[in-house]
């Protein structure tokens, strides 16, 4: 005899519980987490670096790689700034999991870090799905990439506490039309904090790290 | 990979519920997945086939209800559909709305024997 039983239960329920306890972890030791998410190529490890140089002498920090390949040229990159580095190899998977961030932050002494940036796996469609437990999560878009991006993949640009659009030095070069873009965000995000910026130029950048600093002093001060 | 590990999920939760209930095995699952989600019908059945054999819901047979996107003008309170380059009120043009439904992503309900 059939019968039907009522779940109603959350498909990510399992993933959203453990993103809940990194992120408790992460209060505990007075930790502000940003997890960054862009399609491959937007720039996410060049403003990594370019952030780094920024803040390495302000904040105590700390960076988590997401790869789907074993390659470390990122976190080697990284250290060699002289700041703690974990990667994380997903093994050709599309986006880091809130398991993943909870087995790197066992690698890292938080109590030693203000500030802990995420670099999550290249790919704008997944990685929305997956909170992985960071207070702040931040998307890079890029100009090269167009500006039909908003439109595309609403999914990505909800669920975002910030915006940077990258390589604004390439404006000139495309037919990238900011107000087009901007709508969609707007639309999408009301009032979302956006930071178009070059990391080659370096312009723009000040804002962003400005906006990052405050963050991480919004939870030092509670 | 991004199914994979979603199958996986929904496996799990129905075999938690199907347990609860004292079931011997799992006949149905219904899905409710909203258009934004980024789901592909066809790929978490592929998957379904490979990881729930052997389990009491082996060959357990899928329904996705799938929601399609609705939203609200804040301004005027008109609920509609979108269009896919265009979010704004189609009455007043606002651009302050809010998202009624198509972020669904639920197990909504299993059949078991």
């Amino acid at each position: 005899m059939s019968q039907r039983v009522t779940v109603v239960e959350n498909i990510l329920n399992a993933n959203d519980q453990i993103a809940e306890q990194n992120m408790a972890q992460l209060e505990a030791s007075g930790v502000t987490a940003v997890n960054l998410m862009a399609s491959p190529g937007a720039g996410k490890t060049s403003l990594i670096l370019s952030t780094v140089d920024r803040l390495v002498r302000r904040l105590r920090l700390g960076v988590v790689e997401g790869d789907t390949a074993p390659v470390t040229i990122d976190s080697e990159r990284v250290l060699a700034k002289g700041v703690p580095a974990v990667q994380i190899n997903t093994g050709g998977g599309c986006h880091l999991d809130a398991v993943m961030l909870q087995s790197a932050l066992t690698q890292l002494d938080l109590d030693q870090l203000d500030l802990l940036i995420v670099e999550n796996v290249g790919n704008l469609v997944c990685p929305a799905n997956f909170r992985l437990g960071a207070q702040r999560n931040v998307l890079i878009a890029s100009v090269p990439e167009g500006d039909d991006k908003p439109y595309k993949y609403p999914g990505m640009y909800r669920g975002v506490d910030a915006l940077v659009i990258n390589k604004i030095d390439l404006l000139p070069y495309t037919p990238f039309d900011m107000d087009y873009f901007c709508r969609g965000v707007e639309m999408l995000n009301p009032g979302l904090a956006t930071f178009p910026l070059s990391c080659r130029t370096g312009e723009g950048l000040d804002d962003w790290i400005d906006w990052l600093v405050e963050q991480v002093r919004a939870r030092r001060r509670v | 990979m991004h199914e994979l590990s979603v199958t996986e999920n929904i496996l799990a939760i129905a075999l938690r519920h199907a347990e609860k209930a004292q079931a011997r095995r799992v006949t149905d699952l219904y899905l409710v997945i909203g258009q934004m989600a980024s789901i592909v019908d066809d790929s978490v059945q592929f998957y379904w086939d490979i990881i729930s054999a052997g389990t009491p819901a082996e060959g357990a047979r899928l329904h996705f209800q799938r929601v399609p996107t609705e939203l609200q003008c804040l301004n005027c309170n008109r609920r509609y559909a979108p269009a896919d380059d265009d979010f704004a009120c189609p009455d007043c043009r606002s651009q302050q709305i809010r998202v009624v439904a198509g972020e669904e992503f639920y197990l909504d309900a299993i059949e078991i024997e």
